[in-house]
């Protein structure tokens, strides 16, 4: 048996990979499912319904897409350049602290002034979180995957610390929750009586936006070129210290807009349980994507598909909602499994020995 | 002034430091041992979680202590195979393939105690392992309480240490692993299976991560609760480096920062009033980006580490 590099890339297994994968990872949910003793046809009947059954569960599934879209572009853009993000998860409650800060009261004006503030607010704040690990890197050598991942940590800690001191509602009966965003600060809703919100159209037109740039202009150019090779990028006259710094920035902004768009969008006042781990959850959506920006929309609205149809099931048979994040874990499993396929074939028998 | 002194002369302070390194000291060994190897294992933390969860379960269905630290290193192991599967022979992205272990080890052991234990409210205790009694030595002061009065579990580090370094250092089984991390196409060429020595060095070490968890639930508390490993295995990552991959730094490593800890808990209580606690629980992670940022430049890596070998290419 040997393996070796595939000599063409056949556009068609870019595209196979993530759908194969997000399908076998499906599957591989029988195993726990199984061993919860559910009923495994109902239980993914029961899922199907949960997102599909009803206008109001598609609703629901587009709502929890929203800031996934976010955190997977955060991780797709870093992880293009190589810059390893892993600190989404606090980039986002930085984005949220920042949005509830100036978007609480500290100012008021009409919604045409106030909403872009807020979004900007959360995006800087936001972009700060990774321009610290990345600076450590080009300054220090410090590797960003440690202390991107240990800033989660910090910064949980010190959203938790400003909800009980300064940011903390005084009428919020004793809960560490954050005021209430004003009116005109908050993202309109998209469809009555319904939780979605405008969070999600913000999310496509950056998807698009970082298609385009990452894919079109010069900057993108950069950003693939630190991504492939550094030393021959800095060999080409590229700035890679400073395209990572850029990277690092535009990565952590939107990872700042997630939060930005959970808190001005959905919940309306910030909690330190803001996010169920939509920051690690979008590494998934963003390897699930092949890192492509457009991909990371529909692979988005997979990974919510899970999470919303897992709920759902969980909640009419019983079987921990777990499960969810078991099957995102396995799609990121597969879905590297599956790249390894889309660049190496094996080749078994006497061919081999040639 | 004079209380920060006093803490430092109190014998639980010291004796909580070295309770408090326990687990890390497991977890740096284990990631020590996977990276001298040359492969980064980011499954770390959720590796934690598992044998914390393996461990307990299997006390809680009947097993004696030990047999539950058994439980705990085969689930780790376990992981550093599928770990050892993805990153060796099919040579993937190590970064992402550990974060893919950490997500899958921590939703497995959740759903699964999530699965035995439906509608519990407070989480069932076990009768975790208790402070050693020495025969003469316990009774020494200072001494006594701070090493002798420890759970068996924490002798067990303090020998994992040991035998790490003696590993590394003494044996030609140590010397091939370290050619390994730096130099595989060499030992390649001696002969020797850079595969197998990989495989071998990523499922020990994961097994060790897994008792450092399974100290959690049976040793420094008695159940099983989700969140539990806050960030102690990324700890961990930060803590290898600060030692620059060598066991007895590791090990000085792990105790500096149990002492800070320690530390940190005591100043909590007595400065409480003035600073927010929320301060002090910040400090164990600063601490660790910190004695990161310092070493960075020094360390040593393993020349080998992250990089994918296969078989026939060079």
């Amino acid at each position: 048996m040997q393996i070796e590099p595939r000599q063409s890339q056949n556009p068609l297994i870019g595209l196979l990979i993530p759908v194969a994968s997000a399908l076998v990872a499906l599957a591989l949910a029988a195993i726990p499912l199984a061993f919860a003793g559910a009923d495994i046809g109902a239980a993914y009947q029961q899922m199907w319904q949960g997102v599909f059954g009803s206008r109001f569960a598609f609703t629901e599934m587009l709502t929890r897409a929203t800031p996934l879209i976010f955190t997977g572009l955060a991780a797709a853009i870093a992880f293009q350049a190589r810059l390893w993000n892993i600190g989404a998860e606090g980039q986002l409650y930085l984005g949220a602290l920042a949005a509830v800060w100036v978007g609480t009261g500290m100012i008021d004006g009409p919604q045409v002034l106030m909403i872009p503030l807020v979004i900007f607010a959360g995006a800087v704040a936001g972009g700060l979180g990774m321009v610290g690990p990345a600076y450590l890197r080009t300054r220090f050598g410090a590797d960003e995957v440690v202390t991107s991942l240990l800033l989660n940590f910090i910064i949980l800690i010190f959203v938790q610390m400003m909800l009980e001191g300064p940011f903390k509602d005084p009428m919020g009966l004793g809960w560490p929750q954050s005021e209430p965003i004003l009116d005109s600060a908050a993202l309109p809703k998209l469809i009555e009586k319904t939780r979605i919100h405008s969070g999600l159209i913000l999310a496509l037109v950056c998807a698009v936006v970082a298609q385009v740039m990452l894919t079109r202009s010069t900057w993108g150019f950069r950003v693939r070129a630190v991504g492939a090779n550094p030393a021959a990028a800095r060999h080409a006259g590229i700035n890679v210290n400073r395209t990572l710094m850029g990277v690092a920035m535009i990565s952590g902004a939107l990872a700042g807009l997630a939060g930005v768009s959970e808190v001005a969008g959905l919940k309306g006042y910030l909690t330190a349980d803001l996010s169920p781990g939509f920051g690690y959850t979008g590494i998934v959506v963003a390897m699930l994507a092949g890192l492509s920006p457009v991909g990371v929309v529909i692979s988005a609205l997979f990974i919510a598909s899970v999470f919303v149809g897992a709920d759902s099931m969980s909640r009419a048979m019983g079987v921990s909602s777990y499960l969810a994040d078991l099957t995102v874990a396995l799609s990121l499993i597969c879905v590297i499994v599956g790249g390894f396929f889309g660049r190496f074939r094996i080749r078994f028998g006497q061919g081999a020995a040639a | 002034m004079m209380d920060i002194l006093q803490i430092f002369l109190s014998e639980s302070f010291w004796a909580a430091s070295l309770r408090i390194a326990t687990p890390l000291i497991f977890g740096v060994m284990g990631a020590l041992l996977c990276e001298r190897a040359g492969v980064l294992n980011l499954g770390i933390e959720g590796i934690f979680a598992a044998g914390a969860m393996a461990g307990w379960m299997a006390v809680w269905l009947g097993a004696p202590l030990w047999l539950g630290v058994g439980a705990a290193a085969c689930a780790g192991a376990f992981f550093g195979a599928l770990h050892a599967t993805l990153t060796v022979p099919l040579g993937l992205s190590q970064h992402v393939s550990g974060l893919g272990i950490t997500m899958l080890a921590t939703s497995s052991s959740y759903f699964l105690y999530r699965t035995a234990l439906p509608d519990v409210t407070s989480p069932p205790r076990i009768t975790p392992f208790q402070p050693l009694d020495w025969p003469v030595v316990s009774d020494i002061p200072f001494i006594g309480p701070v090493f002798f009065g420890q759970t068996a579990l924490t002798w067990l580090a303090l020998f994992t240490v040991l035998a790490v370094w003696w590993l590394l250092a003494r044996t030609p089984l140590g010397v091939a692993l370290k050619a390994v991390g730096d130099n595989p196409d060499a030992v390649n060429a001696q002969g020797l299976s850079v595969y197998g020595l990989r495989f071998g060095a990523v499922m020990a070490g994961s097994a060790l991560m897994a008792i450092g968890g399974a100290f959690l639930t049976m040793s420094a508390f008695d159940a099983f609760f989700f969140g539990m490993v806050n960030g102690r295995g990324w700890i961990c990552i930060a803590l290898v480096i600060f030692a620059s991959w060598r066991p007895g730094r590791a090990l000085f490593g792990a105790i500096l920062f149990g002492m800070f800890d320690a530390l940190q808990v005591r100043l909590q209580t007595e400065a409480g009033a003035v600073v927010p606690s929320q301060v002090f629980l910040m400090t164990p992670y600063v601490l660790s980006i910190i004695a990161l940022v310092l070493v960075a430049r020094k360390a040593d890596y393993p020349r080998a580490l992250l990089q994918p070998w296969f078989k026939g290419q060079r």
